[in-house]
């Protein structure tokens, strides 16, 4: 059973669906027993990163991530608050990813936020498994996590960053996997198949 | 850098897809949900929904379908018609819409953008404006070109972007519907005075033209419903063209 953490960031509807579409039984859930014992963790996350910690704060959730031992999966904002920490709101987040989260600069050309498909490159590990060099998926963010030690993918804006992370047994893709189309699903499915 | 997206618009009226014409392959092209899932496999980037029905009750089946639409397709997709207040916004949120958009609520309530976007985020507000050309001035229209404001289209836009809007959709009424192409200069001057991006649609008659509008217009995304729904032309076929000519395009296998 994939449990979904529930900590009132934005809707995860699509994410539900994209899970319910592979056949996977999933949980929405902030219960800290059926968040250790489920087979899987997706931290979800819409919004703004100083708001996200507070409610992961309040439910007493960042030790508890940091415990586990199974694979965890950090999508968009859920991603950036498994880093050290975020501009946005100057907030000092979960630390597993070695990185600090900044925001893109506004310049002529570089719209913000980042909206759109772009290009992964520089794909590792069983995450990516069977995914095609220069798939795209769908990105929608103001901020992001620089290239760092636990990058496994790549994307541009227009300077490098981290599209994916990877710690031990916890990943993050700034991506919206569950709105990436067939690729996204495959990466959906890498991840259960952890 | 986001490639340039490409996005089918399906008209809805009492959860039907409107136009449309009797595609290979396809049951029922009147279902909004096996034309926009069609229009995914051939690699539409985000898909529109807008509601023309008039009735209260038709707002229900939408809402249903918009549900429908939630489960099925995995690429974004938003959805607009007759969203006038946080509540209309909030129900197709929940439904599952991934963004709205809204056009003359935006211009009647400026103050709707800024309060849909704090509460969902400026990602999920997609303002459409339309406007026409009176004496060399661009002036915004509302009520689907029928009604003409005092605004003019680059002081709006840009009080648009700093509301809260996360994306803008422009139509010419003066180019839509005429299939003889989109005004380039407008839509280049409109993305050298905004930071978000900005959405062409009305006006799309050949490839050349929405290659126009991606590279001289510098818009970030072409909108288009009857090239695609008359089966002129393919949205694979399309990328490929656009692709050819050097415009990054996300082709899918």
């Amino acid at each position: 059973m994939i449990a979904v953490i529930d900590y009132g960031m934005g809707n995860i509807c699509s994410l539900g669906h994209a899970l319910q579409r592979l056949g996977v039984e999933w949980q929405l859930t902030a219960d800290p027993t059926v968040i250790t014992t489920a087979s899987h963790v997706i931290l979800p996350g819409v919004g703004n990163a100083a708001e996200a910690m507070e409610n992961l704060k309040k439910l007493q959730l960042p030790e508890l991530i940091t415990t586990l031992r199974r694979p965890v999966l950090g999508i968009c904002v859920g991603m950036q608050v498994m880093c050290r920490h975020s501009e946005e709101g100057d907030v000092d987040c979960i630390g597993i990813f070695d990185a600090k989260v900044k925001r893109f600069i506004q310049q002529p050309g570089v719209k913000v936020p980042n909206m759109g498909w772009s290009r992964l490159a520089n794909m590792d590990g069983k995450l990516f498994k069977g995914i095609d060099k220069g798939s795209y998926a769908y990105f929608v963010h103001s901020y992001y996590a620089p290239l760092c030690p636990d990058t496994i993918a790549t994307s541009r804006h227009p300077e490098m960053f981290s599209a994916a992370l990877k710690y031990e047994n916890f990943y993050g893709t700034q991506f919206h996997p569950e709105k990436s189309g067939d690729v996204g699903e495959s990466i959906i499915k890498n991840f259960i198949n952890l | 850098m986001p490639a340039k997206r490409i996005i089918p618009c399906l008209d809805v009226k009492n959860g039907r897809t409107v136009k449309g014409i009797n595609f290979e392959g396809l049951t029922d092209v009147g279902d909004p949900v096996e034309l926009g899932a069609r229009y995914a496999r051939e690699g539409a980037d985000e898909l529109v929904y807008l509601d023309i029905s008039a009735s209260k009750e038709c707002r229900n089946t939408f809402t249903s379908l918009v549900s429908n639409i939630a489960r099925h397709i995995n690429i974004p997709f938003t959805v607009g018609g007759g969203i006038s207040s946080i509540d209309d916004a909030s129900r197709l949120l929940d439904a599952g819409a991934d963004k709205i958009t809204i056009n003359s609520a935006a211009v009647a309530n400026p103050a709707l953008i800024s309060e849909i976007a704090a509460r969902y985020g400026r990602q999920f507000v997609v303002v459409a404006i339309d406007a026409k050309q009176i004496d060399g001035t661009w002036r915004v229209t509302t009520h689907g070109g029928s009604r003409l404001t005092d605004l003019e289209l680059f002081t709006w836009a840009v009080e648009v972007e700093r509301l809260g809007a996360g994306e803008i959709m422009f139509t010419s009424m003066d180019h839509d519907g005429t299939r003889n192409g989109y005004p380039c200069d407008t839509f280049a001057r409109l993305c050298s005075e905004l930071s978000i991006p900005v959405i062409a649609s009305g006006g799309a008659g050949s490839v050349d033209d929405i290659a126009k509008v991606l590279i001289d217009g510098t818009a970030d995304a072409a909108l288009a419903a009857s090239i695609f729904h008359y089966g002129e032309i393919t949205i694979t076929e399309l990328k490929q063209q656009l692709s050819s000519r050097g415009i990054e395009v996300r082709l899918t296998k």
